[in-house]
């Protein structure tokens, strides 16, 4: 672990930042753990947050190191090519805002699978969803970790594999003190503050290189060009994905599982729990898109700023590569101070995105598998805590162990990978049980299965895990080259196929509609009436003023 | 196939056919089919409108390259404004739903709420989640 040649700012500064951040939020945490007797306490946070609260929360959890140092980053290397990632993170939000969220909140209690199993047959779609939930939150949950990893090296000034391990598992502890002391309370209260830094942050950079610029984004872009070696190129689409067929293929692949698989996000999903009504549902989505979309521009601005401020040979030498591309420009500009800040936020946002992930996939196996499927429903509220409580913890060790393993490889295709997982597994059961009467078990399984199965198998044969030149894939040696499927990303096939399936099995199975639960599923979910309800008094400014579209 | 049943430790109070008026009664009756009806009429024809201007947008920017860089004034290009034309649609989508959500969907779900649970009062003793 000897110090790293071309460390920018002060390792002190950044750790110092990053540890205050680690307190204030602890102390929170702390605060709300006595609030979390219940279920709906632990899993949604007593349903008592407003819609503006969560929609900056769903922000918070939205808003992964993959959308701050992933897009700032690809914008600075590719140019617009890295837009279009935050164009198709943005659009997604219109399929939750319109089809999924208010109808979501309203008839499911604490996960994905309530609403899914709500009128089919129990056991086995629980199970599928189950399955397809842990299988999501945990691509994530690595990407994210790998990420905390990666960053260590920039931002602390050491080099060696021995503090990246170090970093990775005091991220993963304390990712799994803030779910298990404070539930889902704390745990959003931790996004928000996450998320009001980060935006903060973000503006801040985004003002100043706009002043430098006299606040002229033409000059922005044009100074950006002139300094690319790939000059004005990086202005148009096309750099990254326009080089084949294949590619502009793979990037239409990669649009369809971005827009539609949101949506299908189990960890973004169970954050419309933590409101009273789904009223507040939809003022946390309207919050969320005004939120991520005023983010994104600033990123848009951030990564041409970084192009020519910073240069891409500065940023492909730095340790972190393009991931290193926003906290380079921060030192740029603001030295080691102003580096400090967005260090220590990066880390901030890694921490929230996973402990929302954790909860996820805690609460999914204790309230979907172990007390719907393995005790029948007859678990004790304080029994399927404690067993969330144990998952949690476990998902913690394994997020620690995987992060550790995996730290090397090339893991960024993992978040794109769950995007697609999402949208192939689970959209497609989503949007046919709250929208066609006659969906049933068979073709709710046919599709979660299959659209798991497929886009993994699918992502197995691609030239992400074999056969790309130059270290590219995740098998780094290029004489072992088992791929056949053509694409980076599997969406373009596996999204159809699970829409297909969830069609063919419906048709092919005798399976009657329960009328009696297709119409309690049809009025809760449209009315509201029989919806779970919030067990602490709502917040006082019940009725939320309207978040200005910007 | 009788393996269908009601969700255990979900079971929703008043969800029986029995006594007040139930579930399959108010989705049956006109006041919801109007409710639902308008509620598809406006998120489905919006879904696929902006799901279009996107995959447009995603189309143009596979294949029409040439276009997309086409300068507009400046170092601004066509693809610039139509990405941030995404933003821009994004948003007004999403205040126009609002809005109508706000006035048209809100009034006709919350009354078609409080007569279902009016009507469940009277008979068994309904409530969320007794805790």
């Amino acid at each position: 672990m000897n110090l790293a040649a071309d460390t920018v700012g002060r390792p002190a500064v950044n750790i110092s930042i990053f540890a205050l951040f680690v307190v204030v939020t602890l102390a929170i945490v702390i605060r709300f753990s006595r609030a979390n007797r219940t279920a709906t306490d632990f899993y949604a946070g007593g349903r008592a947050f407003s819609g503006r609260q969560n929609g900056i929360a769903i922000s918070g959890d939205y808003l992964s190191a993959a959308s701050f140092l992933g897009i700032a980053g690809a914008i600075a290397l590719q140019g617009y090519d890295g837009f279009l990632y935050s164009i198709g993170f943005l659009v997604a939000w219109l399929v939750a805002l319109l089809l999924v969220a208010e109808l979501l909140r309203n008839t499911g209690r604490y996960t994905m699978a309530d609403v899914l199993s709500f009128r089919l047959r129990q056991g086995p779609v629980r199970t599928a969803a189950a399955i397809s939930t842990l299988t999501v939150s945990l691509f994530y949950l690595l990407a994210q970790m790998t990420g905390a990893g990666g960053l260590v090296n920039l931002l602390l000034g050491v080099k060696g594999t021995a503090w990246q391990d170090l970093t990775i598992a005091i991220v993963g502890v304390l990712m799994i003190v803030y779910v298990l002391v404070g539930g889902m309370k704390g745990t959003t209260w931790v996004q928000i503050i996450k998320a009001v830094l980060l935006v903060l942050g973000a503006a801040l950079m985004t003002f100043w290189v706009l002043g430098k610029a006299g606040f002229n984004l033409s000059s922005v872009l044009g100074d950006a060009a002139a300094a690319s070696p790939k000059k004005d190129a990086v202005l148009n689409p096309g750099v990254k994905y326009g080089l084949t067929t294949t590619t502009k293929i793979d990037f239409i692949s990669l649009a369809m599982a971005l827009v539609l698989g949101t949506a299908g996000l189990p960890h973004v999903l169970m954050r419309f729990y933590t409101v009273p009504s789904a009223i507040q549902a939809r003022r946390s989505v309207a919050w969320a898109i005004g939120i991520i979309g005023v983010f994104y521009l600033f990123t848009l601005v951030l990564g041409y700023g970084a192009m020519y401020l910073v240069g891409a040979d500065k940023i492909n030498a730095a340790p972190g590569k393009v991931n290193s591309a926003a906290p380079l420009l921060a030192f740029e500009l603001g030295g080691t101070l102003l580096l400090g800040i967005i260090a220590a936020v990066a880390f901030a946002t890694i921490l929230a995105v996973v402990a929302g992930l954790t909860i996820t996939a805690s609460a999914s196996f204790a309230h979907d598998v172990y007390n719907s499927v393995v005790k029948k429903g007859a678990a004790a509220p304080e029994q399927e805590v404690r067993v969330a409580r144990i998952t949690a913890v476990v998902i913690g060790l394994v997020a620690i162990v995987g992060g550790i393993l995996a730290k090397d490889q090339n893991v960024a295709f993992l978040v794109a990978l769950a995007f697609a997982v999402a949208a192939s597994a689970n959209l497609p059961t989503i949007l046919y049980s709250l929208f066609w009467k006659r969906f049933n078990t068979r073709g709710a399984l046919w599709s979660i299965y299959g659209g798991l199965i497929s886009a993994i198998v699918l992502i197995v044969f691609s030239p992400v895990v074999s056969g790309k030149a130059a270290n590219a894939s995740m098998i780094k040696d290029s004489s072992v080259d088992f791929h056949w499927f053509p694409l980076d990303n599997p969406g373009i096939v596996s999204i159809p196929l699970a829409f297909f399936l969830g069609w063919l099995g419906t048709v092919t199975s005798r399976e009657r509609v329960d009328e009696a639960k297709y119409a309690e599923m049809e009025v809760r979910s449209l009315t509201g009436a029989g919806a779970e309800r919030a067990t602490v008094p709502p917040p006082r400014s019940e009725e939320d003023a309207l978040p200005e579209p910007v | 196939m009788s393996t269908i049943q009601s969700s255990p430790g979900e079971a929703a109070p008043g969800a029986s056919a029995s006594g007040p008026e139930s579930y399959l009664d108010l989705q049956r009756s006109p006041e919801f089919g109007e409710l639902r009806r308008g509620f598809r009429r406006f998120v489905f024809p919006m879904t696929a409108l902006f799901l279009a201007w996107y995959f447009l947008y995603v189309l143009l920017a596979a294949f029409a390259s040439s276009f997309m860089s086409h300068k507009v004034g400046g170092n601004i290009n066509v693809g610039l404004l139509f990405g941030l034309g995404q933003f821009l649609s994004t948003f007004v989508i999403t205040a126009v739903y609002v809005r109508w959500a706000d006035r048209r969907l809100d009034p006709a779900a919350s009354a078609l709420r409080a007569r279902f649970e009016g009507t469940q009062l009277e008979g068994t003793q309904a409530g969320g989640e007794a805790r």
